[in-house]
Order: structure tokens, then C-alpha cells, then sequence
């Protein structure tokens, strides 16, 4: 279910933790197989459950508690913009109004194409950098003028066409 | 990009460029450590020089360190937890990501000190899951300190063992409530733990726990070289040190200023570059979005301090600046503060789930016209129904934001309920909160 690489991976988490204690290693999985897979199916969130012996459940309470935890299926690239007041105070609002005007779509939908997907986010402890967003829960883009905003969708874009070419 | 303004201790000197081991070294890291094993001080002696730094939580509680390690009881046999929180999240706050980006190692050997003074062989670094990148980065850190022989086994040659590992969130805020990040280290839900019992007697799975902030930490080796006393005087009395100042909202340089305790407002504000565009200031929230907000007038003769702060009516919290000129509209401005924390109540406590739930609607509709004149009472019913009703300060926190915009911008918000509209004028909103890049 999920490749040997993801395993070895799931494994150096688990060494982190006392032995009988697998469980504190299930965000660090699920984050593992949410980049493999780029979502959380129940099928990936079952393996992880039995991967780490843990009931099924308590894997999906995990899943579901932490919002950076995808559990349907997303764009190839999630951007999701902090709107939050420190942000908001400087272009944190007009950021996402920008992003929303190139893409063509509101919050939590995708492009036609599947290539971007647009959520509003919350603190993300940069607020000095606003305005903030995420690609992919892991890289941050700080002080994005309108500028920046545009030449990130075209590299995005670029880099998409490369990976299918 | 660099955030970094002004550095006077565990920022000064470092950089995107300058955070390996190496500079850590270079700039006097790991000393501290080195005296106190090879010297081999009682965990008493460290305790009593961080007491006597009146060193206080950077993370928002300000609870005095020294007195918070003592209650470990060190002296019993069995495994001991010590845990950083840098699940920072709370809107304002932006601190810990450039201490663990630009001085990481700082973070550590304070951690494995205060292992040292409470017994403990182990250590965990939970941070916000937003900064995934720093996580990775503290993860190549803490290789380097095992590989140089400052973390493991026989750390020094001094027959000390301690180990700390990394581990990351997922976004959600209230896992920087501390037993709500215990249980998150646990893989559960990060939903708080009734208090009592408090985590020094009952903590990570089930062990002796003392938790702190990244800052804190980080604060330590800085205190020890330099000794409890001259950190204390650093700062004022009962508010030693130097504290990293969070700024952003309207000024014209955003960033961390680490300046003594105690600095004048207008001082940090004047660092910060000043209110942009020349505007007048109209309120700020000191101590990151929970904290009472102050009008500017209040603000500019206060101190940087947590008894100032606490005098003016409102708290230093971690120090996150949060600055709003005149265009700001509060009804606004607290309307996005209240969906934050309806968002992130974790669901246990009903006062708190519910009541967030209401705080939001109550205060949304007022922003979009549809306010009634009893909703203010409302509003106030409701906090008072929150307030001192859940297990942990979540609910207090969506709350002293809607008690203390209402308290001081009551006008703004009866205008908006009878004019249904805003005093600020949509447009001038907007200007004043565009995209701000500074030159």
C-alpha cells in the first residue's frame, strides 16, 4: 500500500518514541502517506492503522483533529492563503482575492485542470512576513505581492507540464 | 527573507546563513553546558541561578521558569519528560520559527540543561506543522549536536545521557495548550487534560513532564553564562531579560525585535519603522490575539513588561505585537479574531464549542448589518458564560477579545448595528491593509 521508501521512513518515526508507544509516530505517518499518496483515503488511513497496531478509529480521529490532513482528494498543487487578522492587516485578504481572481475559483474548490486547489488557512506563525500561503502544507511563500503571486501560479504551472512531459 | 530586526542576544549574530553548529560554537554555544558538567554542578545550583534571573514563560503564561522546574521531583528514580512547546500559533506570535531557523542549537542546549536540573534523559521538540521546513532544519540540527557528542550517551564524557527528537503538528492551534500537546506526542487528538494533576506529576505518558517555551529555552545557556543576576538586570525587576517583541499589523518594518524587558512602547514602535503611511494609530493587541486589546493613546505610555501591560488592562503574552492604524475597522477586525478561535475549539468543553459558535455569528452579523442593539449585552452574556467554564483557556481566550473591543470601541460597534455600515469607509479599509512590501 504504501512503498518501502514511505515505510523506512514511517520506521525512523517510530524509533523516536519508547517502545509500546508506535502511536506517537501516526502524524508523522499519516504526513508520510499524505505525500505519497496526496490524500488521505480511508483504504491508506486503515493501512496506517494497522502499521502502527492502532484501531482504525483512532487513526481517522487524528486525521480528522489536525487540518493539514487532506481527506479527499485535492489539487496538484493546495495553496492555501493565512487570512488571519496580523495577515489581514497587510494584504492577507487582497493575496487570496488575487489567487481567487487568476484561478477562477473560491475556497476549498480546484481548478478544471486539477492543478490548484485554493483554502483559506489559519495562523501559521509568519504573520511578519504577510501576506503568507502554503503549497503543499510544507513550503512557505512569504511577503507575496501580486507580483510574486503571479510568477509563483507560472512556475507551478510550468513545473506540472515538465512532470507529465 | 529575513524577519530578523534586531537581535540582543539569542538572535544577535545569526542568519539564514549563520545557524549550524559551527556558528553556535563559534559565537559561544554549548559553554554553558560544558562548565556546568565537567564542573559538575548540583541541579539545585542550576535551578537556584534561573530562579534568581526572574526568567518568566515566553510562550504566553509568563509563569516564572525556576519555580516550574522545581516542582519536577528529580530526585525519584524513572523516566522524566522534558518538552518544548513550538506549536506557535497564536495570530501575532512569529518568534520561535526565527529562533529555531536562525539559532536552533540555542534551543537545544537549553533543553538538555534543563534535563540536567530535573532528571530527565529525554526530550521532545513539538513544532507547529505550518513550519515544516524548520522542523526539518531542527531535525539536521539535532544531528549535528548527536554527532558532536552534546546529545546520547555520556554526553561530555560526564556519564550524563540525554536524548531529544523532533516532532511535528498538523495544524491545529490548540495542541500549544500543554497537555493538549502532550496528548498530540501521545498520536491522539490534541485535546487537553483536566489540571490537576499538573504534567511535573503526571505528563507524557503518564511521566514527569516540565514543558516550555521555545524562547525560554532558548533563553537559558544566555542566562547561565551570564549569570542569574545580570539577566535579571537586564531587564526590571520580576521581568528579567531580554524578550523577542513580535510586530506586525500596519508599521512599516514587520519583524522580531529582541530588546530589554521593559522598553517603552513607542520605542518598539519606533524600531518597527512607525505606524505606515504616517497614519494614527488606533489600538494595539500587546501580547498576541487572546490579549485585551489597548487603545493606541493607552499603549503609547505603556512599558514592554508583563506588569505594564497587565496594568493597562491586558497582557504581555508572547509578546506579539499586533498594530492597527486608524483605517481599521474593529468590528472587522474582531469578527476574524472570533472565527479563529470557532475554528480551532477543540469540542470539549460545550461552554467553549457552543460559544465560540456564538461569539462568531453574533459579532458577523453585526459586521454585515444585520447587528440588533441587545447583541452587545448578548456578546457580553456570552463571554460571561465561557469564561471559567471549560478545562482550558481556549474559551477565555475567543472571549477577552470580544469583552475588551466592545469595552473600548463600543461606539464603532453601536454605529455599525444602527448605520449598518462601518464609521471607516470600505475603501479606506482596503487601502489601509493592501499588500505591504517594505522599500
Amino acid at each position: 500500500m504504501l512503498s518501502p521508501e514511505a515505510l523506512a521512513r514511517i520506521d525512523r518515526e517510530i524509533a523516536k518514541y519508547p517502545a509500546g508507544q508506535k502511536q506517537s509516530a501516526v502524524m508523522a505517518a499519516l504526513r508520510i502517506a499524505q505525500e505519497e499518496k496526496g490524500w488521505l483515503s480511508e483504504e491508506t488511513i486503515a493501512f496506517v492503522a494497522d502499521y502502527l497496531e492502532m484501531p482504525p478509529v483512532a487513526v481517522y480521529e487524528v486525521a480528522t483533529f489536525y487540518n493539514m490532513y487532506d481527506l479527499a482528494p485535492v489539487g496538484k498543487y493546495k495553496l492555501t492563503v493565512c487570512t488571519n487578522l496580523p495577515c489581514a492587516l497587510s494584504g492577507g485578504y487582497h493575496a487570496a482575492e488575487h489567487l481567487k481572481e487568476r484561478l477562477g475559483i473560491d475556497f476549498n474548490e480546484t481548478t478544471p485542470d486539477g492543478l490548484f486547489t485554493l483554502k483559506e488557512g489559519e495562523c501559521m506563525g509568519a504573520c511578519g512576513d504577510a501576506p503568507v500561503l502554503l503549497v503543499n502544507n510544507h513550503r512557505m511563500c512569504c511577503r507575496m505581492t501580486r507580483e510574486r503571486l503571479d510568477a509563483l501560479l507560472e512556475t507551478l504551472k510550468r513545473q506540472a507540464t515538465e512532470n507529465t512531459q | 527573507m529575513s524577519t530578523l530586526k534586531l537581535g540582543q542576544m539569542i538572535l544577535k549574530d545569526c542568519d539564514e546563513s549563520r545557524w549550524r553548529l559551527a556558528d553556535y560554537e563559534a559565537r559561544g554555544g554549548y559553554q554553558v553546558l560544558r562548565r556546568i558538567l565537567t564542573e559538575n554542578w548540583s541541579q539545585e545550583r542550576v535551578i537556584e541561578e534561573v530562579k534568581t534571573s526572574a526568567l518568566r514563560g515566553r510562550g504566553g503564561a509568563g509563569f516564572p521558569t525556576g519555580l516550574k522546574w522545581s516542582f519536577m521531583p528529580r530526585q525519584f528514580p524513572g523516566e522524566k519528560y522534558v518538552v518544548c512547546n513550538s506549536d506557535e500559533g497564536e495570530p501575532g506570535t512569529f518568534k520561535d520559527r526565527d529562533i529555531l531557523r536562525y539559532n536552533p542549537h540555542s534551543v537545544i542546549e537549553g533543553m538538555i540543561i534543563a534535563g540536567y536540573a530535573m532528571g530527565a534523559s529525554c526530550g521532545y521538540n513539538y513544532i507547529h506543522g505550518e513550519i515544516f521546513e524548520v522542523y526539518e532544519r531542527f531535525e539536521e540540527a539535532l544531528e549535528e549536536a548527536r554527532r558532536a557528542g552534546y546529545l546520547g550517551e555520556n554526553i561530555l564524557g560526564s556519564g550524563f545521557h540525554f536524548e531529544l527528537y523532533a516532532h511535528h503538528g498538523y495544524g491545529a492551534y490548540i495542541c500549544g495548550e500543554e497537555t493538549a500537546l502532550l496528548e498530540s506526542i501521545e498520536g491522539k487528538k490534541g485535546q487537553p487534560r483536566f489540571k490537576p494533576p499538573f504534567p511535573a506529576s503526571y505528563g507524557l505518558y503518564g511521566k514527569p513532564t516540565t514543558i516550555n517555551n521555545t524562547e525560554t529555552f532558548a533563553s537559558v545557556p544566555f542566562l547561565l553564562a551570564m549569570g542569574g543576576e545580570q539577566f535579571l538586570h537586564l531587564g526590571k525587576p520580576n521581568n528579567g531579560g531580554m524578550k523577542i517583541f513580535s510586530v506586525s499589523g500596519h508599521v512599516n518594518r514587520p519583524g522580531n525585535y529582541e530588546i530589554p524587558m521593559g522598553t517603552p512602547f513607542s520605542e518598539l514602535l519606533e524600531l518597527a519603522g512607525g505606524v505606515r503611511g504616517g497614519r494614527k494609530l488606533k489600538a494595539v493587541i500587546p501580547g498576541g490575539s487572546s490579549a485585551p486589546v489597548v487603545p493606541g493613546d493607552v499603549m503609547m505610555e505603556c512599558t514592554m513588561d508583563y506588569d505594564s501591560i497587565a496594568q493597562a488592562g491586558s497582557m504581555l503574552g508572547s509578546g506579539a505585537v499586533i498594530v492597527m492604524d486608524e483605517t481599521t475597522c474593529m468590528v472587522k477586525a474582531l469578527e476574524r479574531l472570533s472565527y479563529f478561535y470557532y475554528e480551532e475549539s477543540c469540542g470539549q468543553c460545550t461552554p467553549c464549542r457552543e460559544g465560540t459558535g456564538w461569539l462568531y455569528r453574533i459579532v458577523h452579523r453585526i459586521e454585515h448589518g444585520q447587528g440588533r442593539v441587545e447583541d452587545l449585552e448578548l456578546l457580553e452574556s456570552a463571554t460571561s458564560n465561557i469564561m471559567g467554564r471549560t478545562i482550558c483557556a481556549l474559551g477565555d481566550a475567543a472571549s477577552m477579545p470580544v469583552q475588551s473591543f466592545i469595552k473600548h470601541f463600543r461606539d464603532e460597534f453601536l454605529y455599525h448595528i444602527e448605520h449598518k455600515r462601518c464609521l471607516v469607509p470600505p475603501e479606506v479599509q482596503w487601502a489601509g491593509s493592501d499588500i505591504y512590501v517594505e522599500a
